[in-house]
């Protein structure tokens, strides 16, 4: 495990007096763009995390209305997806997969529900502790049931090129963001003038990538990091470039992110996947936005060497609350938690209904926890007026 | 006020400090408890206050479970002397007059760490100017318990109870010293995470400083007080918070953290103000005597990193509000036990 002092060195991006001059030209440029609401999206958890984390919501303008988009990998894995990994589960197959794919509910059950029946699933951290499980019983076969985006991908794909043990099959539920941010943009009900990209993301693909979005959908990008000033100086380049018309790809993470991105990593994950079309949950049907194991790879696959039997879960019914949920909305950018009924009620993080109260990632666990748009900027205090 | 019924079984959650265990609490534990003219369960304060003559007997219970049973800075034994005599301490009671000590041990355990865990009572005693006056013991078979579990329970007498509800508006939260250190140190043992190195447990008596800081306040200038244990700041300061009706603004950057701490939580995507202290207390002032009281806390052994952090307002009753220092945002009230993120 990386040492400590690396997790300190990231707190250099967090000056407090820097970030207030970056608010105050946030607050300038979004007044400058004459009409209001602007709307901007972006499509990481981790931006969220961020933004809920250091309170910027209690201080972006009102007028700006900054949405999270379909960027939970853990909320986006579709129902069919969980049902395969259930399904073969229940068959009686060791699985393995991150803790928050236990609690996601498939059309009825969870991996969870099938685990308190008795199936064995190992929570794993990496798909490199996978790899460990299935060399310590080499007789068994073993299912890395594998989800994220990109990032993630990348790392699943360097274990299936790097002779994985022969027991190993992964369940490709991994998903590829560019495709569904066009999807986004052309949603009849959409208010999205433009994008925040993920800049871990991006420093795989590099943010050349984005051209052709922004060429053919008019609508800006800008790559950002992670750090409340990386937030704060995406947003306000974002919203420049929506307030000019100007319809361009914008890199404010240099740090990490090139034109090009990682090719030797790109290299990877194309030799092992290729795009599909397929559901996110909730969202559309994205095309290109699902990745599947190559030909090549059929000896690795799942989906290959298992029957898996969907059908065995037709007959039971989800839950009834499960009806009311509407997380798909949420990470459509068209309703947020607010005005979900059963959000702070039923659905909290112990006792979760949707996809999007079960990770650290998704919206309503966020707004959960950090409170979502507190209006907390104009509190009668100032917890600085005691320093003389 | 809190939406979680309780399911048909106990979950570890339950246990953790958090809302989970205050639904367990008053909807199984306080049935048909009734208040009284004393201070008693249902306060759910840090221990219950029986009148007696012109003083108030305090008394306290506590049984103490922790894995590693041995940690970085101290060990079950300083964990069970500590927990309660800080518990004591919180409801203004800093001179305990005893304590009582069962212990329930599992078969096999080691007569080696037996004795290392009586040594640190005996020592911590000493520290809190206590001594342990009866005792129980049980040994049950192989797997029945987990190693051992040691009961405390402690009485005190005092001429004043200082509550964990009677915060008001425009009062000053201070914090006596770093937060986080315990349950990080424990958590990076326990998970032999590779961190341990640098992470060490502040379990302490603290009832010397929380007398400190009695002293110096004038009289009804100390309106709550509370150790921050299971749950953390966040914990304790959502239940001061709830109880007296007010709302805290903290302030991030003067909430006192060790560099350990620090990377440690930022690296594991745990929130330091989630995890548990053994050797702190949350304390809140009459603003005209919050620097007195700061003062003699840090010229105190255990209070030299003492900090205001935070004011209560009269808005948002129930609410902590932190101020990051970037912006503003709620602190939600912990689940349960904080564990290293996964992805």
């Amino acid at each position: 495990m990386a040492d400590a002092h690396a997790a300190l060195t990231r707190l250099q991006f967090r000056d407090p007096e820097r970030a207030a001059a970056l608010v105050r030209a946030l607050h300038r440029v979004t007044a400058e763009v004459r009409r209001e609401p602007v709307a901007i999206m972006h499509v990481c958890g981790s931006h969220e995390q961020a933004i809920a984390r250091f309170g910027l919501r209690a201080v972006f303008p009102r007028s700006l209305d900054v949405i999270m988009g379909p960027g939970c990998p853990v909320c986006i894995t579709d129902l069919p997806e969980v049902d395969e990994a259930v399904a073969l589960a229940r068959q009686g197959i060791r699985l393995a997969t991150y803790a928050d794919m236990l609690k996601v509910r498939g059309s009825a059950l969870s991996l969870a529900d099938v685990q308190a029946e008795g199936a064995r699933i190992d929570v794993v951290y990496s798909i490199t502790q996978a790899v460990a499980l299935a060399r310590k019983t080499p007789s068994e076969p073993l299912v890395f049931f594998a989800t994220g985006f990109e990032t993630t991908a990348v790392a699943t794909a360097a274990v299936i090129l790097g002779d994985p043990p022969p027991n190993l099959s992964v369940l490709s539920a991994h998903k590829y963001i560019p495709p569904v941010m066009a999807i986004v943009s052309e949603m009849p009900d959409t208010r999205v003038e433009g994008f925040l990209a993920a800049g871990h993301a991006a420093t795989i693909t590099g943010w050349g990538i984005y051209e052709a979005f922004v060429a053919r959908h008019r609508k800006p990008v800008v790559v950002a990091g992670f750090e409340p000033l990386d937030i704060l100086a995406g947003l306000v380049r974002l919203v420049e470039l929506v307030r000019d018309a100007a319809p361009e790809v914008a890199n404010m993470y240099p740090r990490c992110v090139t034109k090009e991105g990682n090719l030797q990593a790109q290299q990877q994950l194309w030799r092992v996947f290729r795009p599909i079309g397929g559901r996110w949950r909730g969202i559309a049907h994205v095309p290109n936005g699902n990745l599947r194991l190559r030909d090549e790879w059929a000896g690795v696959d799942a989906r290959r060497r298992f029957e898996i039997d969907v059908a065995s879960l037709w007959d039971t019914a989800p839950p009834a609350l499960v009806q009311q949920c509407i997380c798909g909305d949420i990470m459509a950018g068209i309703a947020s938690p607010r005005d979900c009924a059963l959000f702070g009620r039923e659905c909290l993080p112990d006792s979760a209904v949707g996809a999007c109260m079960v990770s650290s990632e998704g919206t309503c666990r966020i707004w959960h926890q950090y409170g979502g748009h507190p209006d907390l900027a104009a509190l009668p205090v100032d917890p600085y007026a005691r320093r003389a | 006020m809190s939406h979680t019924s309780l399911e048909e079984r106990i979950a570890l959650k339950h246990g953790a400090g958090g809302r989970a265990m205050r639904a367990l609490i008053e909807q199984v534990l306080l049935d048909g408890i009734a208040p009284g003219s004393w201070i008693g369960a249902d306060a759910m304060d840090d221990g219950a206050a029986i009148r007696v003559g012109e003083q108030w007997l305090v008394v306290t219970t506590d049984s103490h479970v922790v894995q590693p049973a041995f940690f970085p800075g101290g060990d079950i034994g300083r964990l069970a002397v500590c927990g309660t005599v800080n518990d004591l301490a919180m409801m203004g009671a800093t001179e305990p007059l005893g304590l009582t000590c069962a212990m329930v041990l599992e078969e096999g355990f080691s007569r080696e760490s037996l004795l290392a865990i009586h040594a640190s009572m005996r020592q911590a005693c000493a520290e809190a100017g206590t001594t342990i006056v009866t005792g129980d013991t049980k040994v049950m078979g192989r797997g029945e318990v987990d190693g051992i579990v040691v009961n405390t329970t402690g009485v005190a007498l005092t001429p004043a109870i200082v509550r964990d509800a009677g915060l008001q508006p425009g009062d000053r939260i201070i914090v006596t010293g770093t937060i986080g250190d315990h349950g990080l140190a424990v958590t990076a043992a326990r998970h032999k995470l590779g961190i341990e190195g640098t992470l060490q447990s502040d379990v302490a008596p603290i009832n010397g400083l929380a007398r400190a800081a009695i002293a110096a306040a004038a009289a009804g200038g100390i309106t709550a007080m509370k150790d921050p244990t299971r749950g953390g700041l966040a914990s304790a300061l959502h239940e001061m918070a709830a109880k007296s009706r007010v709302g805290i603004v903290l302030e991030d950057r003067a909430i006192p953290i060790s560099d350990a701490v620090r990377g440690a939580a930022e690296l594991l995507g745990i929130d330091p103000l989630h995890v548990a202290n053994e050797g702190k207390a949350v304390i809140g002032v009459r603003a005209g005597e919050a620097d007195a009281v700061l003062r003699a806390l840090r010229g105190h052994a255990l209070g030299r990193d003492a900090a205001i952090v935070g004011t209560c307002v009269a808005e948002r009753p129930g609410l902590l509000v932190l101020d990051t220092g970037f912006g503003r945002r709620l602190v939600a009230e912990p689940e349960g036990e904080p564990l290293p993120r996964i992805c």
